[in-house]
């Protein structure tokens, strides 16, 4: 009688657990999917017109030369730097949002970006940069102010929070730099600053694909590892403690993971604002189950930044815009959509 | 159910301060393996300081807070939390957390690197539900329950934890009577069962009285008073460490002595 009673009241128990990580398959395999529909559109969209039949053929090697150096040279490498810049601000957002508590601490807004646009814009304005060096000077941009940041933050207790207000003032200051750079600069040289800080993908070649392959596969690696201690410091720091998670040790480890994954994508594709910021909040919404949910996150930011770069290109016929505009874009109306569908509630 | 092998949790000429500011000095208190001890005091007495000091979730200015004679921030945190758990006053539930996802967590410090979920998880954390009474909410989200659901799924997860000593504090905030009886009652059952040595800090006195072996009554950053409830309560307690005027009488319901207090406007019966 006891049995079958506990029985009759974990039925319906398992049943939704069932149904909740079907949730959770369906929302990353739709996500998987629509990621393939943008990179096979994204292959064929474009003035130079590539059928279906064309792209099987190149895959068979009987494609004609023009075709090859288009899909090849032009549009796999945009492509491909689209989806590894995506995930890893996807990435990068989620684990700053996680281990911080806050769904406003994303590399973005706190600085980090800032950090590489200030470290680029002087870099292209003061000594001529381009390139790698400039990639490279960027990367370092960033890095340097996430540390100064912790460093300013300090440790503690509110560690987070004051990690949060700091970045945030630090981000204000690091636009004033800028503007104070741009306002300094020679009006070519400022024009070539502009675009890049907008945030895009054009001029993508494979060498740089294969340096940000490299150093995303790292990362996300590293990624996956916090992944375990991160679930654990959702609960507050006091009882993660309590499970052995220590947070003035995670929290740093997460942090660095977080910062070299943004700090690498906006070295190669520019700020690209609000891919970090929005990601991971939306795919948790749809999830609805309290997951990291890194996987679908990640999924997500690169078909947002393959969708943004398709709208840029191809919205206004005759002008190609970079992908960061129409990121930038998306950042009002969804800070509206999290007004207006944030649930009550103390956590 | 196994009965828990027994540590013992002291503190020693602990001193615990916020921003510098000493709120606890020089304390010396050892804490009964396999009973529950609950802390009071008035408000500001540092009970709570106490707590997160024997928690290690407070860095001890001097002294020191040892586990079986060894010292408590030397040990590494996960083989650690096997042995003591803590479940603090404000913990954070993920939003759209499910109770069974929350409970699960508890096994943290189970799991080795990299190892994936066992049977011995499935199992704690069965148990754990079962004897919290969550089988039927075990898919609900967290965020949904009341206030007497949240906490007895927090309490879940720490049975699921599985630890030698949990140390609470403040369970029953924010719940009414009935809710912080239920709770009470879960953490006495787990300590007879399981042989949990249970440390809590408690706001209501007499709730205090009734279920705790040990009591420990602070006051001004030191232990006034230690024992047995019985042994301990008194009217000159009471008023020291309270400042209040107090009959004791006997609990009509389970004998443990009960402070009845006098207040400015309805102390003339007597």
């Amino acid at each position: 009688m006891t049995a079958s009673v506990a029985r009759a009241a974990l039925a319906p128990a398992d049943g939704e657990r069932r149904h909740r990580s079907r949730r959770h398959s369906t929302v990353t395999a739709v996500l998987a999917l629509l990621l393939i529909a943008l990179t096979v559109g994204g292959l064929l969209a474009g003035p130079f017109g590539v059928g279906i039949e064309e792209l099987l053929r190149l895959v068979t090697g009987a494609a004609s030369g023009a075709t090859e150096f288009v899909v090849v040279t032009l549009r796999m490498p945009r492509l491909a730097l689209g989806a590894l810049v995506g995930a890893a601000l996807a990435l990068a957002g989620a684990l700053f949002q996680t281990v911080l508590r806050n769904p406003l601490a994303s590399p973005d807004i706190i600085g980090v970006s800032q950090g590489a646009v200030a470290a680029a814009a002087a870099g292209m304005l003061l000594f001529g940069l381009s390139g790698a060096p400039l990639a490279l000077m960027a990367f370092a941009g960033a890095v340097t102010v996430a540390a100064a940041i912790s460093l300013i933050a300090g440790r503690g207790r509110a560690a987070g929070y004051r990690f949060v207000l700091t970045g945030v003032g630090a981000a204000f200051f690091l636009q004033a730099c800028t503007g104070f750079l741009l306002t300094r600069g020679e009006v070519r040289e400022v024009q070539q600053a502009l675009v890049w800080m907008v945030g895009g993908l054009s001029g993508a070649a494979w060498p740089d694909v294969a340096v940000l392959a490299g150093a995303f596969t790292v990362l996300v690696t590293a990624a996956a590892l916090t992944a375990r201690p991160l679930r654990i410091l959702q609960l507050g720091d006091d009882a993660a403690a309590g499970l052995g998670v220590r947070a003035d040790r995670a929290r740093p480890m997460v942090l660095a993971v977080g910062v070299a994954l943004a700090a690498v994508a906006v070295a190669f594709a520019g700020p690209m604002v609000f891919v970090a910021f929005i990601s991971a909040p939306i795919v948790r919404r749809l999830l609805g189950d309290g997951s990291l949910a890194l996987v679908p996150t990640a999924l997500f930011g690169a078909a947002l930044v393959l969708a943004a770069d398709l709208v840029a290109q191809y919205a206004i016929p005759g002008a190609q815009l970079p992908a960061g505009i129409v990121t930038g874009l998306i950042g009002a109306p969804y800070l509206l959509w999290l007004l207006a569908t944030r649930r009550g509630g103390s956590s | 159910m196994t009965r828990k092998p027994a540590h013992e949790l002291s503190a020693e000429g602990l001193t615990l301060a916020y921003d510098g500011r000493p709120v606890i000095s020089e304390l010396t208190l050892t804490i009964e393996p396999g009973a529950v001890t609950v802390i009071v005091g008035a408000n500001g007495c540092g009970k709570s300081t106490l707590l997160r000091g024997l928690a290690r979730l407070l860095k001890p200015v001097a002294g020191e807070v040892r586990l079986d004679g060894r010292q408590l921030r030397r040990e590494p945190g996960r083989r650690l939390a096997r042995v003591l758990g803590i479940l603090p006053q404000s913990p954070v539930a993920p939003e759209g957390v499910t109770v069974r996802d929350l409970v699960a967590r508890g096994r943290h410090p189970h799991q080795r690197f990299m190892q994936t979920w066992s049977s011995a998880d499935a199992a704690a954390v069965a148990t754990a539900l079962r004897s919290t009474g969550l089988e039927p909410l075990a898919h609900r989200r967290v965020d949904e329950l009341s206030g007497g659901q949240r906490q007895r799924a927090w309490i879940a997860m720490a049975l699921a934890q599985d630890p030698d000593i949990l140390l609470l504090d403040e369970p029953t905030t924010f719940l009414d009577v009935m809710h912080q009886l239920e709770v009470l009652d879960l953490l006495h059952e787990a300590n007879r069962t399981r042989g949990t040595t249970v440390v809590m800090v408690l706001h209501d006195l007499n709730l205090a009285a009734r279920y705790a072996d040990r009591l420990v009554v602070m006051a001004g950053g030191g232990v006034l008073a230690e024992g047995a409830p019985r042994d301990v309560i008194s009217t000159e307690l009471v008023r020291e460490a309270f400042g209040l005027d107090a009959r004791i009488v006997d609990d009509p319901v389970c004998g443990a002595p009960m402070v009845v207090p006098i207040s400015r406007t309805h102390g003339a019966v007597a």
